[in-house]
C-alpha cells in the first residue's frame, strides 16, 4: 500500500491560465495535472498523487479564510497521507497560498505538508515555522530540481524519520530550536570555544543572539495641555467577560475598547485576561494595570487636554514578537488617523 | 591552595545493618541514618529507599543531589556553615564517594522540584541515573513553614552525605586526583604567553526559595568576590534552591562544578586559568547593576583576557547574564556564556529574555520546554501527583497508567547551565 498525496497548485501551473485566470476559485480534480505528473515520477511507488487542488493565486489572497476552508475540506476529502503544494518558486501570491495550505493541513488534519519556494518568496516568512519548505531556485527553470527535493521530504516525513540541519535536506531554515545529544559536555565546549574565540580562531556559537527591535523614544511634548492622551496596555485589561477572548498566553489579537463612560474601571466592569501573574489585585482594582482613575483626575485638572475616548489591549505572556509587532503597527496607525498625541503604555 | 580527591569507586549501594564498603558496595546503616534524621523535630516522617542506575525506578519531586564526601586531612570540613566550622576549606585531602549520591525529596514548593528516572528515555537526560542514590524522603510535621522545611531538608542532605563518606574513611582510594592553582603574584607570571582565564559563577538568588549559600551566607547578601575553585569542591557553595529542576545547580553539581574542571583541565596547556569570582542574582535593577560591574571589575583587577560566565536560572536572570557579558566584553575582556533555553515547546519563540550583540559565544544546555513522555515505572519514589503542578508538568501530565508527559524542565539537571550534560540545540 503506498501513501495517498494531495498537490496543491494555481491555476497558472494547472494550465487554466495566466493573471487574467487569477480569480478562479478552488477546484478539486482526481489525479495529477501539470507538475503532479513529476511530483508522482519522483515520489515513486512509496507515495502515489491521488487528487490536485488548484485555485487562483488572486482568488485565494482576496479571499483568504474561505479559500483555506474551502481547499482544506477538498483535501480532508480524499483521506490523504500527506499534501504538497507548489512549488512556487518567487512567486509571492502562490507562495503564499502554498503556505498557508500547509499551515493549514498541519494543523488542522496533523499530517505532512510540503511545499516548495525560492527563499526571498515573502511566503517563507510568513510560513517558515508551520511548513516545511524545500529551497528552490527562482523561477520554474527550477522545476527539476525543487520537485525531487519536495518529494524526498515528504516520503521522509511520511516515514516518521526526523529531519536532518536544512543543509544536509534541502529545506529552509524553519527557526525551531531542537535539542540534540553532542559527545562532549557543555563546560567542555565552552572552554574549547573560549580558547579557539582568545586566539582568534572561528568558532561557532550555539545559540546566535536574537536582535531585539530597539525604538529610539521621541522627543518629549512640547504642548502637554493641550495633548490627547491614550493608554495601551499588555497587561490584559479588558471588559468583564473578556468579549474578544484574548487568550491567556500566546495572544494572536488586541482589543480596543471604549473608555468615555468610565471615570475609572471596577471589578464589575472590567478584568484582566492575562495568564501570566497573580490576576487578584489586578481583578481587585484593574485601574492598577490601566490608570483611568488617575488619568481622569488629571484631564479634569488640565494637566492634559483629553484623555482618548478608547483604549487598546492586549496579553503580553509568551507572546509571539511577530504578533506583538503587528499590534503595535496596527494599533499605531489607528492612534495617529485621530490625531492622538502621545501614549502611556503600561505593562505587567 | 593544593586539594587531593580521594576518589573511590562505588558500583554497588545496599542497606543494611553498618555503615560499611567491601568491593565497591556501599552498605548503608539505615536504622542510623534514620535516628540521625528523626532527631531534626522539623520532619514528622523519613524514609530511606535506594535506587541504583538501570532500575525502573522513578525518584519525585526531588528537591537536591549530594556527592558523599568528607575531610581526610586538611583545614576544615565539607560544607562549611552547615556540617564544618566556617573555616577556610579545599586544601589537603578529600574523600569522595563517587558514583554515590544522596537525593532528598520533598513536596516544599510543589511545582519546583524534579523528577529522576533511573532507565527508560528520561534516564539520559538527567545525571542522576547514572549514580547509585540513597533516596531519603521527608514529611514535614503539619504547619512547618516552608522556609524551614526548605532548611530541613537541605541539612539533611549534607549530614547524610558527610556520615556516608566519614564511615568509610579507612578505605582506601581509587583515584587520586590533585587540584592546585597558585597565589595570584604567582599565576600572573606563570605559563607566559597563554592567555589568563577566570570563571564568572553565577549563583541563583532571587530568594524566596531561590536561594544558594557560600560558607552559609546567603548569596543575595554577598558583593561579588573571589573564591579558589578548590573550595567548592569541599561543598563551598551548596544549594538552598527550589527554581525549575532542569537548570537549577545541585549541590552535587556544585561539588563536581563540570567548568572548574575543564578549566583544570586546558590549564597550562591552552590557557592560564587564574581563579573564580562568585557573583548572584538578585531581583532589583541596582543589585544587578552593582554586581555586575563590581564582578567584572574584580575579573579586570586580575587583568584576565577571557571569562566563562554560567548562568543559573531563567528569565530574570537572563537579565544578570547579559549585564556581566556587556559589561566584560566592554571592558576588552572574551566571554563565552553558558545558558539554557525556553523556546517553546515547538521551539519556535526567541530562547532568552535579554540579549546583546557582545554575546556572540553561547553555550547552550538545550531547550528546556520540549516535551518528553516519561514511560511508567514498576517503582515510584516521593509524591508520585506532584507531578501535576512540577514546572514543566500542568495538570494531566500524570497520565493513569503512571506515563508523564512533560517538559524537559521537570527533570532534574536536564539542561544544566554549568555544562553537566551532553545536550545541544540546533536551528532546524
Amino acid at each position: 500500500m503506498s501513501f495517498r498525496v494531495v498537490h496543491y497548485i494555481n491555476q497558472f501551473f494547472a494550465g487554466i491560465g495566466g493573471e487574467d485566470k487569477a480569480d478562479v476559485p478552488p477546484e478539486l480534480r482526481q489525479g495529477v495535472v501539470g507538475p503532479g505528473q513529476a511530483l508522482a515520477a519522483a515520489l515513486g511507488s512509496e507515495a502515489q498523487v491521488v487528487a490536485t487542488v488548484i485555485c487562483g493565486d488572486g482568488y485565494f489572497a482576496e479571499n483568504l479564510e474561505k479559500a483555506t476552508a474551502d481547499i482544506l475540506q477538498m483535501i480532508r476529502s480524499c483521506n490523504p497521507d500527506a499534501v504538497v503544494a507548489g512549488p512556487a518558486f518567487n512567486a509571492g501570491r502562490y507562495g503564499t497560498a502554498a503556505g498557508a495550505v500547509c499551515a493549514a493541513v498541519s494543523k488542522e488534519l496533523g499530517i505532512p505538508a510540503v511545499t516548495g519556494m525560492y527563499p526571498e518568496n515573502p511566503g517563507v516568512d510568513m510560513f517558515r515555522k508551520s511548513a516545511v519548505i524545500a529551497k528552490t531556485a527562482d523561477s520554474a527553470r527550477g522545476m527539476k530540481d525543487a520537485v525531487p527535493a519536495m518529494a524526498r521530504l515528504v516520503l521522509k516525513l511520511l516515514r516518521k524519520e526526523e529531519l536532518g540541519s536544512p543543509e544536509a535536506e534541502g529545506y529552509l531554515e524553519q527557526g525551531l530550536r531542537k535539542n540534540f545529544f553532542t559527545d562532549v559536555t557543555g563546560a567542555e565546549r565552552a572552554v574549547e570555544m573560549l580558547v579557539n574565540k582568545l586566539a582568534g580562531k572561528p568558532f561557532v556559537t550555539e545559540y546566535p543572539m536574537p536582535v531585539f527591535d530597539r525604538v529610539a523614544p521621541n522627543p518629549p511634548l512640547k504642548d502637554l495641555a493641550n495633548a490627547t492622551i491614550a493608554l495601551v496596555t499588555s497587561g490584559g485589561i479588558c471588559p468583564k467577560g473578556n468579549p474578544d477572548h484574548i487568550e491567556a498566553s500566546s495572544a494572536t489579537k488586541y482589543g480596543e475598547y471604549g473608555l468615555e463612560e468610565f471615570d475609572l474601571l471596577t471589578a464589575s466592569s472590567h478584568e484582566t485576561a492575562h495568564g501570566g501573574y497573580d490576576p487578584t489585585y489586578a481583578n481587585n482594582d484593574p485601574n492598577r494595570v490601566l490608570p483611568v482613575d488617575v488619568m481622569r483626575e488629571m484631564e479634569k485638572e488640565g494637566v492634559f487636554k483629553k484623555l482618548y475616548g478608547k483604549f487598546f489591549t492586549t496579553v503580553g505572556n509568551g507572546t509571539p514578537v511577530a504578533n506583538a509587532k503587528r499590534f503595535g503597527a496596527e494599533i499605531a496607525a489607528k492612534l495617529k488617523k485621530d490625531g492622538v498625541d502621545a501614549v502611556i503604555l503600561t505593562s505587567t | 591552595m593544593r586539594l587531593e580527591l580521594h576518589k573511590i569507586s562505588i558500583t554497588g549501594l545496599e542497606l543494611g545493618s553498618v555503615t560499611a564498603l567491601k568491593g565497591g558496595v556501599l552498605t548503608v546503616d539505615e536504622k542510623a541514618v534514620l535516628e540521625m534524621l528523626r532527631t531534626d523535630s522539623r520532619f514528622a516522617e523519613v524514609a530511606v529507599d535506594v535506587a541504583r542506575p538501570g532500575e525502573r525506578t522513578r525518584i519525585t519531586p526531588v528537591k537536591d543531589v549530594v556527592q558523599p564526601r568528607c575531610k581526610l586531612e586538611g583545614p576544615g570540613e565539607v560544607f562549611p556553615g552547615f556540617i564544618g566550622d566556617v573555616e577556610t576549606v579545599g586544601s589537603g585531602k578529600t574523600l569522595v564517594l563517587d558514583g554515590a549520591a544522596v537525593v532528598t525529596c520533598g513536596q516544599i514548593v510543589g511545582f519546583q522540584e524534579g523528577i529522576v528516572d533511573m532507565s527508560g528515555p528520561g534516564a539520559a537526560y538527567t545525571p542522576f541515573s547514572g549514580t547509585f542514590n540513597l533516596v531519603l524522603v521527608f514529611t514535614p510535621v503539619e504547619g512547618l513553614e516552608k522556609h524551614d522545611y526548605e532548611s530541613a531538608c537541605r541539612t539533611a542532605g549534607f549530614r547524610v552525605a558527610h556520615y556516608l563518606a566519614s564511615a568509610v574513611k579507612t578505605a582506601r582510594a581509587d583515584v587520586v586526583e590533585s587540584y592546585e592553582l597558585p597565589p595570584f603574584n604567582v599565576a600572573m607570571t606563570a605559563h607566559a604567553g597563554l592567555p589568563k582565564v577566570a570563571y564568572l559563577y553565577m549563583l541563583q538568588s532571587q530568594g524566596l526559595l531561590h536561594d544558594t549559600y557560600v560558607y552559609g551566607v546567603d548569596a543575595k547578601r554577598i558583593i561579588p568576590t573571589l573564591i579558589h575553585p578548590n573550595e567548592v569542591m569541599d561543598g563551598a557553595i551548596v544549594s538552598g534552591n527550589c527554581v525549575s529542576a532542569c537548570d537549577k545547580n545541585s549541590t552535587f553539581s556544585h561539588q563536581n562544578n563540570p567548568v572548574i574542571r575543564a578549566l583544570y583541565a586546558r590549564h597550562g596547556r591552552d590557557i592560564n586559568f587564574v581563579g573564580c569570582i562568585i557573583t548572584n542574582e538578585n531581583v532589583t535593577l541596582a543589585d544587578k547593576k552593582r554586581s555586575s560591574s563590581y564582578a567584572v571589575k574584580l575579573a579586570s583587577m586580575l587583568g584576565v583576557e577571557g571569562l566563562i560566565i554560567s548562568e543559573e536560572g531563567f528569565g530574570n536572570p537572563d537579565t544578570d547574564l547579559i549585564m556581566n557579558c556587556r559589561k566584560a566584553e566592554n571592558s576588552g575582556m572574551k566571554t563565552v556564556l553558558i545558558t539554557d533555553e525556553y523556546a517553546g515547546r515547538d521551539g519556535a519563540s526567541q530562547s532568552l529574555a535579554d540579549a546583546c550583540k557582545e554575546a556572540d559565544a553561547v553555550v547552550t544546555g538545550g531547550n528546556a520546554n520540549e516535551m518528553i513522555l516519561l514511560p511508567p515505572m514498576e517503582k515510584v519514589i516521593g509524591f508520585p501527583t506532584f507531578v501535576n503542578v512540577i514546572a514543566g508538568g500542568y495538570e494531566g501530565a500524570l497520565r493513569e497508567d503512571g506515563s508523564l508527559l512533560v517538559e524537559l524542565q521537570a527533570i532534574t539537571g536536564a539542561t544544566s547551565e554549568l555544562g553537566f550534560s551532553r545536550i545541544s540545540t540546533c536551528t532546524k
